[in-house]
């Protein structure tokens, strides 16, 4: 858990400077007063500032589902969430009515929230010198997608594998196609590699 | 519309007292436009465009979902 301590003429002052420089709200912290301020004898002896340490108290689960939740509200969304970790990633499943607006066309849609979600809440963490990687499924999709990909991979390779000339995939992100080169990765008869820039980046898969 | 692109916006800056979107309403369609802290820009627009392309498609969704046409602009 991350804290700081700060100093200021009144301990108000002192929570204040302290949650200005970690840039969050009073409810994201534990308040734990180390000095309080002294004036002194007549504003000049043993005059002493006030201390405060303050121990930031959110997680990225809490970010990022607090941010997750936020925007569905936006949306006129009802989900649930559910959450597991899974090494150093954090994932979210949302389930819940009209999920299919959230997933977009080939998981656009779904593809910016995880990148806006990961952008907000490494924000935060970053004050706090942490970082955090965010998955977030809907109703199962990565996990379908993923299974469609792999066949997909798998369909193209023995096409190319009886034909002998490469085929270049549709473009697709690089959580996409690295299930592709994973899937792949191993085969006697055909290499893979990506070319072209984001967001239009394509997998080929060519004859070894 | 307004508010969530102001959410998206505020998630991302370093000023987010600093963020106002300006909602022009068409006949059929919205036109959104976003002001940021100039040292801000490069936040809610991202490497070739990424991160506005991100709010663009979150932002059309939830037009979509109300039968609007939502064009988002950042101004600076």
């Amino acid at each position: 858990m991350t804290s700081i301590e700060t100093t200021g003429r009144t301990v108000e002052e002192a929570i204040e400077a302290g949650l200005d420089k970690l840039g969050v709200e009073k409810e994201n912290v534990n308040i734990e007063v180390l000095e309080e301020a002294s004036r002194g004898f007549l504003g000049i002896l043993g005059t002493r500032e006030a201390k405060v340490r303050l121990e930031v108290i959110f997680t990225p689960e809490e970010l990022a589902q607090e941010f997750i939740l936020k925007i569905c509200e936006c949306m006129n969304l009802k989900v649930d969430i559910s959450h597991n970790k899974k090494g150093e990633y954090h994932h979210f499943y949302l389930t819940g009515e009209d999920m299919g607006i959230l997933i977009g066309r080939r998981g656009d849609t779904l593809n910016a929230l995880q990148y806006l979600v990961n952008l907000a809440v490494n924000k935060k963490l970053s004050k706090i010198g942490a970082r955090a990687r965010i998955i977030v499924d809907i109703e199962g999709y990565r996990k379908k997608r993923e299974k469609t990909l792999e066949r997909l991979a798998m369909r193209i390779s023995e096409k190319v594998k009886k034909t002998g000339t490469k085929v270049v995939l549709e473009p697709m992100n690089a959580q996409e196609r690295r299930i592709i080169h994973y899937t792949l990765q191993g085969s006697k008869d055909v290499e893979t590699y990506s070319e072209g820039d984001d967001p239009y980046r394509k997998v080929v898969i060519a004859p070894k | 519309m307004k508010e969530f692109v102001e959410l998206l916006a505020r998630a991302l800056v370093d000023n987010p007292d600093q963020v106002a979107v300006n909602e022009v309403e068409g006949e059929k369609s919205v036109i959104l436009e976003l002001k940021v802290a100039s040292e801000d820009m490069g936040k809610v627009i991202g490497k070739q465009g990424r991160i506005a392309r991100a709010i663009r498609t979150l932002v059309k969704a939830a037009a979509a979902k109300e039968g609007k046409r939502v064009v988002m602009e950042i101004l600076h």
